[in-house]
């Protein structure tokens, strides 16, 4: 069952390769996440067993980034297919077939016990993403996609020497030698002191720069901004929390180890520069798209502040990540319809989106609020809980910063998203046949619905999962 | 077997040089090459036989050794180009450097915790040395298909710790890796004859219409 829920996207990988036809290709992509996302429910209530050398299991941190990388993809396959109608004279066998295989290693960094095996899934996710960045083949694309594609794979390569590190401390502290999950968490404390040091700044350094923690973020506003909506959202969602999930392994051995207290300030320092740097740049952007990589940068560095205070602030964490996927998946998606639209995206032409695409710039504003924090949205409750247990801890001054930096950067979005959505739409711009339809407005519509629920109220088992999550991670209520 | 396996480590270290001093790409992908067949010899000799070892000194040589250095080639001749031009570090400084970085690995390694069975083993230094070349290639030269290099030289690095690993790396993990390898070198080298097309150039300092204004 685990392994079949791994091959089957691959499986649909292979038959988008052979079929020779570009508009039945589309529907192969919502047709196999449709059957990802029932055995992913399947294997979320089902327990199952690991696997007989403990490689594969499905644990409460797999559980969740499995769910949400699942819905992710299948409102971004059902985009998908209205959005290549508009694309009709390119090919998307690539594109059809580079989504499956990423959602299939996806799939597999969720599952990985095994660090060794966790790499690979995690850097065939970057490798497979390169393509995908690269669909409009112009001079821009082509460079944001050789900038993510050269720091990204040197960033992964920096993370499997981290790995190597960890490994050779086992052997220097005379223990069996392993890469198994469970059985490092065990001997975290037994693990040779300097080597098990140095793998944890390789590793952060490493995955830091695949989840685009600052100041290791250089690729993104570039990479974010070429990259078609649904690829983009694919990043700053899937990818994002992978690469999370990766990091979060290591949290897991560093908070069993002596030296947990040390990583937890490491994580909290850079995930304050990274909202800092967000603050900064937000601002007076004149590339909306551009604007969500640093939107992307800001979140990244919550969820790195929230891991940085740990305790209670982890089960907002967690819930961040959930809540950063989703609402990812609504900010790309309009933005890439409303960039359709006014065949632009400098804020210069781009105005009065509310009229053009009344949609998608609703959508856009109603988004920009939920990632603000603003409630009702699923972000506000999240973002509150970390605030409040910071200062509950006594982290006065981390606690405060990180509600200033959340002040400056609503403002700075505000002053990107508001004109876009409201302002008064230019008279010479150019006329493009895009409105707003059902294919392309139903799948963030509903992406938007689960962010408002999650403000409102957090399902039962979401809660039980998160709080076990949560617990492995050292935390707990 | 281990003053053989440390003669070859030498070997390596030297052919870290010939890469940083040439302008040469085809020259350099041929170095790379040598080095990657290297280091596929290394653990048949640091390790006792097994089918889980042939197959990965097998695997290792085909893919460092023939398939990586014919896609770069074929990348090399699709873009046209034979020679790196002005690099922003030259070839001179990039020795000296290379020098320091090899000296200053052996000094750092000397002072490293090793396990009693790796003591006074090249594997470490070597190691340091080999990845920190690989960066001062991937930092210093213009053209795509050099940084391209510079990554690999950086690969090689961390496979030489990795060598010191094999009981941890299950064969399926190993081919994993090198198979990621390869599926990034083939991605860079589509990426780079797009580059070309593109830009009618491989110089990845005309990369630069994306920045803050």
């Amino acid at each position: 069952m685990m392994w079949a829920i791994v091959l089957l996207p691959l499986l649909g990988a292979l038959i988008a390769w052979l079929v020779p036809d570009n508009r039945k290709r589309t529907f192969l992509l919502p047709l196999f996440a449709a059957a990802h996302l029932a055995m992913t429910v399947l294997v979320l209530v089902r327990t199952e067993p690991p696997s007989p050398e403990g490689w594969i299991y499905l644990d409460a941190l797999g559980k969740l980034s499995l769910l949400s990388n699942s819905i992710l993809f299948l409102v971004c396959a059902t985009y998908a297919v209205g959005y290549l109608n508009y694309r009709r004279l390119r090919s998307n066998r690539v594109l059809c077939t580079a989504l499956l295989v990423c959602l299939s290693a996806m799939t597999l960094v969720t599952i990985s016990q095994h660090l060794g095996l966790l790499w690979i899934a995690l850097e065939a996710t970057t490798l497979t993403m390169a393509p995908l960045i690269y669909f409009n083949h112009n001079a821009r694309s082509i460079e944001a996609t050789w900038k993510y594609l050269l720091i990204c794979s040197v960033g992964i390569a920096i993370a499997l020497l981290g790995l190597f590190f960890l490994a050779y401390s086992t052997i220097v502290a005379q223990q069996e030698v392993t890469l198994l999950l469970g059985s490092l968490i065990e001997d975290a404390p037994r693990l040779h002191e300097g080597w098990r040091h140095a793998a944890f700044i390789f590793l952060l350094v490493g995955f830091g720069s695949k989840i685009g923690l600052a100041p290791l973020h250089t690729w993104k506003p570039d990479a974010y901004g070429e990259a078609p909506g649904l690829v983009g959202a694919l990043l700053a969602g899937g990818l994002v929390n992978c690469g999370l999930l990766s990091l979060l392994r290591v949290y897991q051995i560093a908070v069993a180890s002596t030296e947990g207290a040390l990583f937890q300030e490491v994580l909290l320092g850079m995930g304050l520069v990274s909202m800092a740097f967000a603050a900064v740049f937000m601002a007076k952007q004149s590339d909306f798209k551009r604007m969500l990589a640093y939107s992307s940068v800001e979140h990244v560095g919550i969820i790195a502040v929230a891991l940085g205070l740990g305790k209670a602030a982890l089960f907002g964490a967690l819930l961040h990540m959930v809540n950063n996927a989703l609402t990812k998946g609504v900010l790309f998606l309009s933005c890439g319809n409303i960039h359709r639209a006014y065949g632009s995206k400098s804020t210069q032409f781009v105005r009065g989106a509310l009229r053009r695409t009344p949609w998608s710039g609703a959508l856009l504003l109603a988004a920009f609020l939920a990632a603000t924090g603003s409630p009702p949205f699923g972000p506000f409750v999240s973002e509150f809980l970390i605030v409040n247990s910071a200062f509950v801890e006594g982290n006065y001054w981390s606690g405060g910063l990180f509600l200033l930096f959340l002040a400056l950067i609503f403002i700075g979005m505000a002053s990107t998203v508001l004109p876009v959505v409201m302002g008064k739409i230019p008279r010479d711009i150019d006329k493009t046949p895009y409105r707003d339809t059902v294919h392309t407005v139903l799948p963030p519509l509903f992406l938007m619905g689960l962010v408002l629920l999650l403000g409102l109220w957090i399902p039962m088992p979401l809660h039980t999962l998160l709080l076990e999550a949560a617990g492995q991670l050292g935390g707990g209520k | 077997m281990n003053a053989l396996s440390d003669q070859l480590l030498v070997l390596c270290l030297l052919l870290n040089f010939a890469v940083l001093g040439t302008s040469r790409l085809a020259f350099s992908v041929r170095a790379v090459a040598l080095q990657g067949v290297l280091l596929g010899v290394l653990p048949a000799l640091i390790h006792p036989f097994s089918w889980h070892l042939a197959l990965i000194v097998v695997g290792i040589i085909v893919a460092k050794g023939a398939l990586i250095p014919i896609l770069i080639m074929r990348a090399i001749r699709k873009a046209e180009i034979e020679r790196e031009f002005q690099p922003f570090i030259g070839y001179i400084p990039s020795l000296v450097l290379g020098a320091l970085f090899t000296s200053l690995a052996f000094i750092f390694a000397a002072r490293l915790p090793l396990a009693p069975e790796h003591e006074g083993l090249l594997f470490v230094p070597a190691s340091m040395a080999t990845l920190m070349c690989g960066f001062l290639i991937l930092m210093g030269r213009r053209k795509a298909i050099s940084q391209v290099i510079g990554y690999l030289l950086m690969e090689n690095g961390i496979f030489i710790f990795g060598l010191l690993l094999a009981d941890a790396m299950p064969v399926m993990v190993e081919a994993g890796m090198l198979l990621d390898l390869l599926v990034g070198i083939f991605v860079m080298g589509i990426v780079i004859n797009h580059i070309s097309r593109e830009f009618s150039s491989v110089d990845t300092s005309r990369l630069s219409a994306l920045r803050e204004e």
